[in-house]
């Protein structure tokens, strides 16, 4: 899909420009574009990696699985197929909580782990009732502080880079909240 | 109320006091944690730079104010603004993507205008919902997803129009 968005993008783009006139500004566009792209990098790596070596101190101190304790009781819920089984109870728990600390490096792995563990009492390629709401929280974002965001705001010359963080706790517990409900709903079909 | 400058130092407090009273090395895991932070940077960066060209060209050739002037009809009746649109198609597709447009708006608009912090709370409470769902499906192979797409999109549409509508009422 994205060979087809990336190339309609810029053809699309040559091809207005050329009907009204404005070859010159692809032509600049393309050099500063490039420029853009290295200078939006610098921006964000420095910080990225900091917040990477914090979360690393976090989760190697023991964040991620305190996490995991404390929404245990609201994954029981969420996956009664799997309530009583240990192994995807605490990958799932996890991986959630690694995503609510924004370690991405970390959230990865053991979702894919708790797919497969989730994958082993299915015989069929259509998906489980568990699998399809433990996906559906992966796609929700439930980062409690968006630092990519900040530091490119930051960087963008925001006054309040962090002043985004109520409206975006907010907003994500709504999708949240609306896709746990449609999938609940539409488990039985 | 400011909840946002309070956050970083209080993290950052906890979790190194944390580690140190465990007696962790705390210096070498932010090692490790950094270098694989500049790792996944590294990884992100052909996109970054392929979109960031693309995003730049179809802002200067005018097709995105052409595009925005055409569906703003639609959109604004309904108290969406159409500058976000290109930002809420593209989110859910690519990271990388979503993050050239966001960069985008923060240079035509500035980043503390209504239409940049509008697409800052949009970027931060939504993801890439299409990648997700063939990281891990695919992963163990499972083609019929059922309903996941229906309500992971369903997700994806409430949380950018909270996202227009909480910046709209607290001015966040």
């Amino acid at each position: 899909m994205m060979n087809y968005i990336w190339a309609g993008i810029i053809l699309l783009s040559v091809i207005y420009s050329f009907l009204t006139g404005g070859c010159a500004a692809i032509t600049n566009a393309v050099m500063d574009g490039a420029k853009n792209a290295l200078a939006l990098i610098a921006a964000t790596a420095g910080m990225m990696c900091f917040w990477s070596g914090i979360m690393k101190i976090a989760h190697e101190g023991g964040i991620t699985e305190m996490a995991a304790r404390v929404f245990a009781p609201i994954f029981r819920r969420l996956f009664p197929d799997y309530a009583q089984d240990k192994d995807v109870c605490s990958a799932v728990s996890m991986n959630i909580s690694a995503n609510l600390l924004g370690l991405g490096n970390a959230a990865t792995p053991l979702g894919l782990e708790a797919m497969r563990l989730m994958s082993r009492r299915l015989n069929s390629d259509s998906a489980s009732n568990s699998m399809v709401m433990f996906v559906i929280l992966n796609t929700a974002s439930i980062q409690l502080v968006p630092t990519t965001v900040a530091v490119l705001r930051s960087e963008s010359g925001s006054s309040d880079p962090m002043g985004i963080i109520v409206n975006v706790w907010l907003c994500s517990a709504a999708a949240l909240a609306v896709g746990i409900t449609l999938a609940k709903l539409f488990e039985s079909r | 109320m400011n909840v946002g400058i309070y956050v970083i130092p209080f993290v950052l407090f906890a979790i190194i006091l944390t580690a140190l009273i465990k007696r962790l090395p705390v210096f070498e895991l932010f090692l490790s944690g950094a270098r694989q932070g500049i790792s996944a940077i590294f990884k992100m960066a052909p996109s970054i730079i392929a979109l960031v060209c693309a995003v730049t060209m179809l802002r200067s050739s005018g097709l995105l104010d052409a595009i925005i002037g055409l569906i703003s009809p639609i959109l604004e009746p309904i108290g969406f603004p159409p500058e976000l649109f290109p930002l809420s198609v593209l989110r859910p597709i690519s990271g990388s993507g979503a993050l050239a447009v966001l960069n985008d708006i923060y240079k035509s608009f500035g980043a503390d205008s209504f239409i940049g912090r509008a697409a800052s709370v949009m970027m931060g409470s939504t993801e890439t919902t299409f990648y997700a769902i063939a990281v891990y499906y695919g992963s163990v192979g499972i083609s019929k997803t059922r309903h996941t797409v229906p309500c992971a999109l369903a997700a994806d549409f409430t949380g950018m129009v909270m996202a227009v509508l909480s910046t709209r009422l607290m001015g966040g």
